[in-house]
Order: C-alpha cells, then sequence, then structure tokens
C-alpha cells in the first residue's frame, strides 16, 4: 500500500517538475527585453534640483505581436529599495512615429524633483501593450547639484564675445580714424522732409513708440529715435503728439524730448501735454491713437518700437487722412504690413541703426561696422553648412552628414 | 551731473549681471532674470499712478477748457472712474471685499465682460478691412518686386483654400511638387522662411549692438543726455 503511494507520489512530483519546467521555459522565450544602456546622471548646466535618466530602447519596441510601448521609471532617494513610481515614458518608436533621424535613438526623462546633494537611485521597467514587464534596470547613486558655467551656452557666448569684441574694436577705430561708409537708409533720409512737410503744413508729427513697455529694446530703440527727431521738430517749431500706452514711456520720452527741446535752444516751445499716456491695454490704445489721427491730422506719423495686431490699423488711419509715414519695428510678421501700408519702412535692424545714422557720431558708427562682422560670421556659416548638408545629401555619406551636424551644432540655441 | 551719472551706472550693473547671469544657472545668478523682471513689473505699478495721474489730469483741463471734442473726455474719464471704483470696492463681488477682484458675478467684472471685450474686439476685427485695403496697394502690379508679391500672395492664399487643391487634383504624383498647396507650403518654408531668419540674424546683431552702446554708456540718449 505505501509502495503504490510513494510510487505515485513519485511520479506526481516528476510530473509537476516536468510542468513547473516547461512554465518557466515558456516565460523565458516570451521575456520582455529591458531598457539598454541606462544612465543617471546630473542635469548638465542647470541651476540644481535636477536628475537626468538615459536609456537606449528596449530591443522589445521592435516586436511585432507584443511590442514594448513604454518605460515606467521609479525612484529611490539614499538606497537603492524603496523604488516610487515616477511615471511612464512613451516608447521611442511611438514618439518618433514618422520621423525621419539620423541621431542615435536615446531617451530622455528628467527628475526635477531632487534635493541637492542627496543620493539618488532610478529603476527603468520596459511596459508592453499586454502588460508584460522586463526586468527592472537599476542605476544610481546620483546626485543633483548646480553648475556655475552653463555650458551648452558655451557656442551664444563665444559668438556674442565675437561681435561684441568686434563692435568696441570698430567704436574705438573709427574714433581714431575715417569715418565708415554707411548705406542710405530711405526710410531715414526721408526723417527731414517729412517734418519739413508738416512744418510746411502747420500740422503737428505724430510719433507712437511701440506697445511694449521700457523693458523691451525696440521700445528704448524707438525713444531713442525719437531723441534724434525731436531736435529737428524743435528747430522747426512744429507740434510734436507722442501717446504713450506705457507710464514707464511717457516718463522716459519726456525726458528725452526735454533735452532734446533744450539742445534745440527751445526749451520753452516744450510742453509735457505733448506726451500723454492713454492705456496699457492694446486695443484701447489704439482707438485712443486712431481718435487723435482722424481730430488732429498729423502730416507725419512716426511708428518706431515694438508693434502687434495694431500696426496695420494704425498705419491704415494713417494713410487715410493722407500723413506721410515712416514705420520701423523688429517685428518680422508686422513688417508687411508697415511695408504695405507706410511709405517708409525700418526693416529689422535698421531699427536699431537710426541713432547712429541720424546721429552720424563716430562712436556710434564703429557699432555699425562691428555688426557687418557678425553678418559676415552668419554668410560664411550659412553657405559653409548649405554646401555639407548638399555634398551629404548627395553622398548620402554618414561622415558628411556629421560634419554638416557639428557645424549646425555650433547655432543651436540651448534649452 | 548726478542724474545722468547715477541711471548710466544702474544700467551697467543690471545689464552686465543680467548678462552674467544668463550664462550661470548658479544661485543667485540663475533666478536674478526674473527677480529684475519682478522688480520691473512692482515700479512699473508704481508708474501707473503717473500714467493715470496724467489721463486724469489732460482730460480733465480739456473738459474744464472746454476744448473741441471735449465730449470724448467726458466718456473717457467716466469709463476710467466707474472701472476704477467698481474695482476698488468690489462691488457686486459675491465674496465682498475679500472676493478675486475679478470674480464672476462682480460689476467690475462684468464690464471687463461685457463692455470691454467687445469693444477690443471690435477694434480687432476692423483689422479684417485694413487688411483688404492694404492688400490692394500692396499687390498693384507697378513694378517686377509687386507682380512677384502679387504671384506669391496669390499662390499661398489659393493654397491655403479648398480651391487649390481641386485646381491641381489632376497633376500626377510624379509632378505632386506642383499643386498649389505644395507649391505654396514651398513659398512659405523656403524663401518667405530665409528671409525671416535673415531678418532674424540682423535684428539679433541690431539687439547685441544696442544692448552693448546702453550696458557702456556710449549711447545716452533715453537718459535725455546726447551721446558722448
Amino acid at each position: 500500500m505505501s509502495v503504490r503511494f510513494g510510487l505515485a507520489g513519485f511520479i506526481f512530483l516528476l510530473a509537476a517538475l516536468a510542468c513547473a519546467a516547461n512554465v518557466l521555459a515558456a516565460e523565458n522565450a516570451g521575456a520582455v527585453a529591458p531598457p539598454v544602456a541606462a544612465m543617471a546622471v546630473d542635469t548638465p548646466s542647470d541651476a540644481g534640483g535636477s536628475i537626468t535618466i538615459r536609456f537606449r530602447p528596449s530591443p522589445g519596441e521592435g516586436e511585432a505581436t507584443d511590442p514594448v510601448v513604454s518605460y515606467q521609471v521609479s525612484r529611490s532617494p539614499c538606497r537603492p529599495d524603496r523604488f516610487e513610481n515616477m511615471g511612464s515614458s512613451t516608447s521611442y518608436a511611438l514618439a518618433n512615429a514618422g520621423k525621419i533621424t539620423r541621431e542615435a535613438p536615446l531617451i530622455e526623462v528628467v527628475d526635477s524633483d531632487t534635493r541637492d546633494e542627496v543620493e539618488y537611485f532610478y529603476q527603468v521597467t520596459a511596459l508592453t501593450k499586454a502588460g508584460r514587464r522586463s526586468e527592472a534596470v537599476t542605476v544610481g547613486p546620483v546626485q543633483s547639484k548646480a553648475q556655475w558655467f552653463a555650458r551648452d551656452k558655451l557656442n551664444l557666448l563665444l559668438l556674442a564675445a565675437v561681435v561684441s569684441a568686434a563692435i568696441l574694436i570698430f567704436i574705438e577705430a573709427i574714433r581714431r580714424g575715417k569715418i565708415p561708409f554707411v548705406r542710405k537708409i530711405a526710410g531715414l533720409e526721408a526723417v527731414d522732409e517729412a517734418i519739413g512737410r508738416a512744418t510746411e503744413m502747420g500740422r503737428p508729427i505724430l510719433f507712437v513708440p511701440g506697445t511694449q513697455d521700457m523693458n523691451d529694446v525696440q521700445t528704448v530703440a524707438g525713444i531713442i529715435i525719437l531723441g534724434r527727431i525731436a531736435q529737428t521738430i524743435a528747430e522747426y517749431d512744429t507740434h510734436l503728439m507722442v501717446p504713450t500706452s506705457r507710464s514707464l514711456v511717457m516718463t522716459t520720452a519726456r525726458e528725452t524730448v526735454r533735452e532734446a527741446y533744450i539742445a534745440a535752444g527751445r526749451p520753452d516751445s516744450y510742453n509735457d501735454e505733448m506726451i500723454t499716456y492713454l492705456t496699457d491695454e492694446q486695443f484701447g490704445y489704439v482707438a485712443g491713437v486712431n481718435g487723435i489721427m482722424v481730430r488732429e491730422k498729423p502730416a507725419t506719423c512716426f511708428y518706431l518700437g515694438s508693434f502687434f495686431a495694431e500696426s496695420l490699423i494704425l498705419a491704415e488711419i494713417g494713410n487715410s487722412i493722407g500723413a506721410i509715414q515712416i514705420a520701423g519695428t523688429a517685428q518680422p510678421a508686422q513688417l508687411p504690413f508697415f511695408v504695405a501700408a507706410c511709405d517708409y519702412t525700418l526693416i529689422g535692424e535698421e531699427l536699431f541703426a537710426a541713432s547712429a545714422y541720424l546721429s552720424q557720431e563716430p562712436k556710434q558708427l564703429g557699432s555699425l561696422k562691428g555688426q557687418d562682422v557678425g553678418k559676415a560670421i552668419a554668410m560664411f556659416f550659412i553657405l559653409l553648412g548649405s554646401l555639407l548638408a548638399t555634398v551629404a545629401a548627395l553622398t548620402g555619406s554618414s561622415s558628411w552628414w556629421a560634419v554638416a551636424d557639428w557645424v549646425r551644432g555650433l547655432f543651436r540655441m540651448a534649452g | 551731473m548726478l542724474r545722468r551719472t547715477i541711471p548710466m551706472i544702474i544700467t551697467f550693473v543690471v545689464g552686465a549681471v543680467l548678462v552674467v547671469s544668463f550664462f550661470i544657472p548658479h544661485r543667485p545668478f540663475g533666478q536674478l532674470g526674473e527677480d529684475f523682471s519682478v522688480f520691473f513689473d512692482i515700479i512699473s505699478v508704481f508708474a501707473f499712478v503717473l500714467g493715470g495721474g496724467n489721463l486724469v489730469w489732460i482730460h480733465g483741463d480739456k473738459i474744464s477748457k472746454r476744448r473741441p471734442g471735449w465730449g470724448y473726455s467726458v466718456v473717457c474719464l467716466l469709463g476710467f472712474f466707474v472701472t476704477l471704483v467698481m474695482g476698488l470696492l468690489k462691488l457686486g463681488n459675491p465674496w465682498g471685499i475679500q472676493g478675486d477682484v475679478t470674480e464672476a458675478g462682480s460689476m467690475f467684472n462684468s464690464i471687463y465682460e461685457f463692455v470691454f471685450t467687445p469693444l477690443s474686439s471690435t477694434m480687432f476685427a476692423l483689422l479684417a478691412f485694413y487688411v483688404a485695403s492694404a492688400s490692394y496697394r500692396a499687390f498693384r502690379a507697378k513694378n517686377i518686386e509687386a507682380t512677384i508679391l502679387l504671384v506669391a500672395a496669390f499662390l499661398i492664399l489659393l493654397g491655403r483654400t479648398f480651391v487649390g487643391a481641386l485646381l491641381t487634383v489632376w497633376v500626377p504624383d510624379s509632378l505632386a511638387f506642383l499643386r498649389v498647396p505644395n507649391l505654396a507650403n514651398w513659398v512659405m518654408m523656403t524663401p518667405n522662411l530665409s528671409g525671416q531668419r535673415a531678418l532674424m540674424i540682423g535684428i539679433s546683431l541690431g539687439i547685441i549692438s544696442t544692448s552693448l552702446k546702453l550696458i557702456l554708456g556710449i549711447e545716452r540718449n533715453y537718459l535725455g543726455a546726447d551721446s558722448e
């Protein structure tokens, strides 16, 4: 009896072992491949508080039946055994579907909630569409800390240094030597004519310094030009109107115009009421300026500063009252409107060059020559990059692409 | 002397610190850009008193002297003071004086929703008519440049509508680049984008140059002083 039960038990044990072996074998055959080459590093060029986890996609992303669709990242502070789920990242294949890329696939997950000088461990697990999980890959320990130099902005620093040095060198050189050739800018050549026209017609001049505040360099450029032309307006004894949309712009414009009138020897002609505040609201300001234009009928309108949707409304109203109009902005989207509706337009950089052009001071003109160095550098690298990309596309060589990408990378903006 | 020197020193220090802080993420430098922005906002709030005061002074003077168009000034001051009182006293606010000034149901919010927003939208809507009139003038084929502009504009307008796709649907796939929507995209992405980028390069250089002149005190005109 006991022998029979012993034999049956042995056979049952064998069968159970065989089953278990089969199950294990089946599981091994269908195991999900984990992500490859995982690493965790302190996020470079930041103010601390951030760790970046990088890994290459699991080979399981390419499986037809049950592909890897996401990666779960877990974090454990101080010791590698208390992992908490941080969330999931979409697989590389899904994230880059339909995109052609020459760069090696690399997935980055940024943990931007770390305490500096504390060690962290991370686990990355691949998850399939059916919910199967790969073996977790553990990386760490790693600490976050703040950096003293943003290395990813090194290219910008070098470019800015070269351009700034060129500007300063030319300013100094021109102060000592000959005045450089500056091409004629039609819009600025017409300033005197426009002011003269208003004087002859006995009508006022309107100056609109844009709708942005003094922290916008375009507004500063507009106010600088206002200072230059206000002196001529004072000499001609013509009425000037400067409606502003910001209190600080009003205050600055008053100081600038007052000094211009003093410099022109006509301090008595200056009146604070020339420069008024209307409203900070964009279209309220437009309505106010349009009202002034329709009622006062200025013979000349200047629009110099930062403009948005109001540009065309202002310029068309100015056109309808028959004013000669000179506009200038560094907002590329608004330039076509000004070109279409105004007599003269200062395009982009011309707005910033206007002060030097109108003053004709050697120091100011030197800055224009310095900018030309920047343009020459830009032209050289545009031509070089175009040439390299063309050769790479024609030959299909990865080496040429690498060189072309390196040149492009020189001008890549950080962040 | 001091009223020019002190602003110049402030401009130099703030400008130099902000340039440096752009390349140093470490505290306190990395935070300085935002901090200065907050300081600017605080100064702007105080400056608003100057602006509001100027508005009341100019229009009040116009009304008192019965200058032409003084009726508009009455409307302007009425709107200014009514909105100011509604906002300051939080009239009609469901949560009383402790509620948010823009709380739904408050009179201030009602003025914003039912008066200010429609008026702003009306001004913005005018743009459609002005685009038409400006386009009419700009697209007259007076010379070669204007003709190129006209053709490009026509192509893009056509390419952005279903008519453009319908007109060239018969073009074989091997010549798909000749279909109007593709031509419009090419105009936008190749010549237009190249031009925009060239503009941006020039603008960036202009900004660097102007900023440098301001920081180093070469350009002082904005301070009410001539360049030296």
